[in-house]
């Protein structure tokens, strides 16, 4: 069976209709003045485990389902959506939705056409994937393990968390198209206390997959044995510096500069209004020639990937900067439509119960040429920074924030003491022009990125090489 | 444009039935073996609409179910959650937490809370205003805020402004016998607009958050409040990097004391993730400086008669006389502390910070000259060690008087010192958050820049 029809059964058949019944809806929502219109069928189930001191004391499980309806009309769009999935709802909901057109009578949309991507990802539900008691086992392994590593290590969380979502998207011009994303995270945290200081460190990964993809190759106890060497580090860190200063960045999760300083500002959405420091730069010099970034939806099994995105539209890789040049913008089909674009497959939304926007997917850098090592060489004094938490951008100004958790010194050519964590302030349409040397050594975060905007939470992946920034704002204590 | 019927208020029925089921659903939890089962029940209901350029950008109609039910046997426990309340489902959420429980551990501190504890009386607090308000009401709404800001000179563009308006009904029930019934409504009115400069663009916006809608301010405001807010800041310039007092403006503000909740939260001090374990009884602030909870004031933000576990909410100080008091706990937690419940379960009820005499304008004489902050970004603050690092956006004051406005800096400092280092709490309250306070002036942080 392929995986559209296996969706329809499982979303449309419980309420005892299937594809050719969305015609009749569609009658309903498509008028004159109406555009586009599409429905978000989702089906969504989830677990959490988590230890803490030694015990598994949490878990919990949910479910949750529903149909988002939209209609669209010139910039205008009404939704509403149900978390019944039956056809009374459905006509109701798109009689709401359709409100947002001042009159006209019902139309019609095209016929549905089936539609198959490449799936990116094996169709598991990781929920199942491993047996309860493994899980617990597991949970205790690793406490158990973060606990050896050290005598400082005070306090271990560990957390699992697994959901599958399944999706049929429906849509006026023909989409019909269905996807299953499975997703797992695993998280370690510990506290490690050492003559009265106490500091933190973190680590944790995942993908779409199973838990055992998750497990393989000793993932598990590499992410506690990271968490544990973070927080020793961060033990016998410094005040960091204050000031504008040469920036180092290591490769993979530092990454998030991309997100921030670019990504967000480079969304269809933000450019169709002119609201976006980069709206209506295309094709202008907004980073040093060494930078090429792309948005990849495209890369199997990870984090932010989308075999198709909510609207249907298959993943895409993205050139957003090719050698410094502004290349292109991130579309949903309504900016799209509106910008006389097309859609880049970044259509995406939290759940049913939400509308979709433009939002990224794998943000990361291509690799350059040089040594790692030797562009740390380069930097007489400056910051060397390894992990970071998250970011914020004013996508309007382009300021945009990240927070350094684990950073050093860099004097001399040499990384030396670790300081505290701190955050780099820039502005993003300048930042990428001060990328002087960009390293062999691209990296893919472990997968744990969350992406908020307007209130909607999506998982995204970042990466980069190691890369040397000549001037940025390090917001630290010393000065 | 189709006007959404009014409905009759059946929020009570609503309430009834959420309640029955709570009930129903606990009986079948003892039934399946558990000691003791807690169930949460909501419904949510909504209207949101955007305006942008005088023109509707979206209309959602938003209409949420949850459904939560954590099971006991003994000493270990499962939880479960659905969104759909059919019977079907319900079964199914009882058997997957009964099933999770088989493989939790036990553990000495889980359980229900004190019953001794549990509220028992549910006096009307005056959250509950639905706003009949159709979809063409709120777009007219909109536009008026967006054109009462779109007509200052000098705004350019427009992130728009937005409409929504709300009610939540609620019920927490466990197998005491403990039944509590809420429900609250909340509208906001809301503008983002923008304005260009030599350098690019600024945005900037404002809101108002009310349970009734009669009690917002004149519409035109917000939109002109936005603008004003936007205008001011055009000609942002760095500064270089100093130390010097810092200013929160009191949309800010509330953000210091929240970290001083997050630090004093049960969670972070069991764990020992916190900068302030072992602080009750302490001084962490001069001795001006006072922070009360006050659970029951009619119409806030905040208000309840219990805490997610049932616990009876009740009036506190947190901060007397610069002392920390006591922490914020939940049962868990409490007893973890060997301590009690502060009936903090999911958080604080309206926490007020005793405000000064001097108003804005007085404030900004007192910091004299030094940074005004009115935005803060990203998350660096630890409260494991009260490390503080943010980016922020303001205004350099020289003198008492706002000189030019700032951008792409950095403020830091511990969170221990800047507590220490309060030097005036403003009268400019903010009463648009569970936290309510003035503008707190910090006589001394690090401003990097370039």
């Amino acid at each position: 069976m392929t995986i559209l029809a296996q969706v329809e059964r499982q979303l449309l058949q419980p309420g005892g209709f299937s594809s050719t019944d969305l015609e009749r809806v569609f009658g309903q929502l498509m008028g004159p003045s109406i555009d586009a219109a599409d429905l978000y069928f989702q089906h969504s189930r989830s677990e959490s485990w988590v230890l803490e001191d030694g015990i598994v004391r949490e878990g919990n499980h949910s479910i949750e389902q529903g149909v988002g309806v939209r209609a669209m009309s010139g910039e205008k769009t009404g939704f509403a959506y149900s978390d019944e999935i039956v056809l009374p709802q459905l006509l109701s909901a798109a009689q709401s939705a359709r409100a947002i057109a001042r009159s006209g009578n019902p139309g019609a949309g095209h016929a549905l056409a089936a539609r198959e991507a490449k799936a990116l990802y094996a169709p598991v539900d990781p929920v199942e994937s491993l047996a309860n008691e493994d899980k617990i086992a597991l949970l205790r392994e690793v406490d158990k393990f973060a606990r050896s590593l050290d005598p400082c290590i005070a306090q271990v969380i560990v957390s699992l968390t697994a959901t599958l979502d399944t999706v049929l998207v429906a849509a006026a011009d023909g989409t019909l198209a269905a996807d299953v994303r499975p997703l797992v995270r695993m998280n370690v945290s510990v506290i490690a206390e050492r003559n009265g200081r106490r500091e933190s460190g973190n680590a944790g990964g995942g993908g779409r997959y199973g838990y055992k993809e998750l497990l393989a190759n000793g993932r598990a106890h590499a992410f506690a044995r990271e968490a544990v060497r973070a927080a020793l580090v961060n033990l016998d860190s410094i005040p960091a510096p204050a000031g504008t200063m040469t920036v180092v960045l290591g490769p993979g999760w530092p990454g998030v500069l991309l997100h921030e300083a670019i990504g967000h500002g480079f969304e269809g959405d933000f450019n169709r209004k002119g609201t976006s420091a980069f709206a209506g730069r295309l094709g202008e010099k907004v980073a040093s020639p060494l930078c090429t970034v792309v948005d990849d939806g495209t890369l199997p099994n990870r984090r932010g990937s989308l075999s198709i995105d909510d609207e249907g539209v298959p993943g895409e890789c993205t050139t957003l900067v090719e050698n410094g040049v502004l290349k292109g913008y991130m579309q949903d089909k309504l900016n799209a439509r509106l910008m006389g674009m097309r859609s880049t497959g970044n259509g995406r939304r939290e759940s049913f119960a939400h509308l979709p926007m433009p939002r990224m997917t794998n943000t990361y850098m291509l690799p350059g040429k040089s040594d790692p090592d030797e562009i740390i060489a380069s930097v007489e004094r400056g910051l060397y920074a390894v992990n970071f938490g998250g970011g914020q951008v004013d996508i309007t100004n382009g300021k945009f924030v990240f927070s350094a958790s684990e950073a050093y010194l860099i004097e001399n050519g040499k990384v030396t003491r670790p300081v505290k964590g701190a955050t780099l302030i820039g502005s993003g349409p300048e930042v990428l022009t001060r990328v002087s040397m960009v390293g062999n050594d691209l990296k893919l975060d472990e997968g744990v990125g969350v992406c908020g905007k307007d209130g909607q939470s999506v998982p995204v992946g970042v990466g980069q090489p190691t890369l040397r920034i000549d001037a940025m704002t390090v917001g630290g204590t010393a000065a | 444009m189709n006007a959404i019927i009014a409905q009759p208020d059946d929020s009570l029925a609503q309430l009834d039935n959420l309640a029955t089921l709570a009930q129903d659903v606990i009986h079948r939890c003892r039934a399946a073996g558990a000691s003791d089962a807690e169930v949460g029940a909501s419904i949510d209901t909504g209207l949101s609409v955007n305006v942008r350029l005088g023109e509707v950008e979206t209309v959602e109609h938003n209409r949420d179910r949850a459904f939560g039910v954590t099971v006991y046997f003994g000493q270990r426990k499962g939880s479960a959650s659905t969104a759909d309340l059919a019977p079907d489902s319900i079964a199914k959420t009882i058997e997957q937490a009964c099933a999770i429980a088989k493989y939790t551990e036990a553990d000495p501190y889980a359980g229900l809370a004190d019953p001794a504890r549990l509220a028992r009386v549910f006096p009307d607090l005056d959250l509950w205003h639905p706003w009949n308000l159709d979809a063409q009401g709120a777009i007219g709404l909109g536009i008026e805020i967006e054109d009462a800001g779109r007509a200052l000179d000098g705004i350019s563009n427009s992130d728009g402004a937005s409409i929504q308006s709300g009610g939540s009904l609620g019920v927490y029930a466990n197998s005491q016998g403990f039944v509590g019934r809420e429900r609250g409504t909340r509208h906001s009115l809301s503008c983002s607009l923008i304005a260009q400069d030599g350098n690019g663009m600024q945005r900037d916006y404002w809101y108002e958050s009310e349970r009734a809608a009669g009690d917002f301010p004149d519409a035109a405001s917000i939109g002109a409040r936005a603008a004003q807010r936007t205008l001011a800041r055009r000609g942002a310039r760095k500064l270089d990097t100093r130390a010097c007092p810092v200013l929160f403006a009191p949309e800010v503000a509330r953000g210091l004391i929240g970290h001083l909740v997050s630090a004093v939260s049960g969670g972070a001090l069991y764990r020992k993730a916190s900068f302030l374990v072992d602080h009750a009884g302490k001084n962490l602030f001069p001795g001006f400086v006072q922070i009360v909870e006050r659970p029951h004031i009619p119409r806030g933000q905040a208000s309840a008669n219990f805490d997610n576990e049932g616990v009876a909410t009740a009036d506190s100080d947190l901060v007397r006389a610069g002392i920390l008091e006591r922490y914020v706990l939940g049962s868990y937690s409490a007893r973890r502390l060997g301590l009690a419940s502060t009936g903090n379960a999911g958080g604080i009820h309206n926490l007020i910070v005793e405000p000064g005499a001097d108003d804005f304008t007085g404030m900004l004489k007192k910091l004299g000259t030094g940074l005004l902050v009115t935005e803060v970004m990203g998350q660096g603050v630890s409260i494991v060690t009260g490390d503080y690092s943010r980016g922020a956006a303001g205004f350099w004051v020289e003198n008492g008087t706002i000189a030019y406005p700032v951008e792409e800096i950095t403020i830091a400092s511990n969170l221990r010192e800047m507590f220490a280092g309060i030097a005036a709490i403003g009268a400019d309250v903010d009463r648009r958050s569970h936290i309510i306070t003035g503008s707190i002036l910090i006589d001394k942080m690090t401003v990097a820049g370039s």
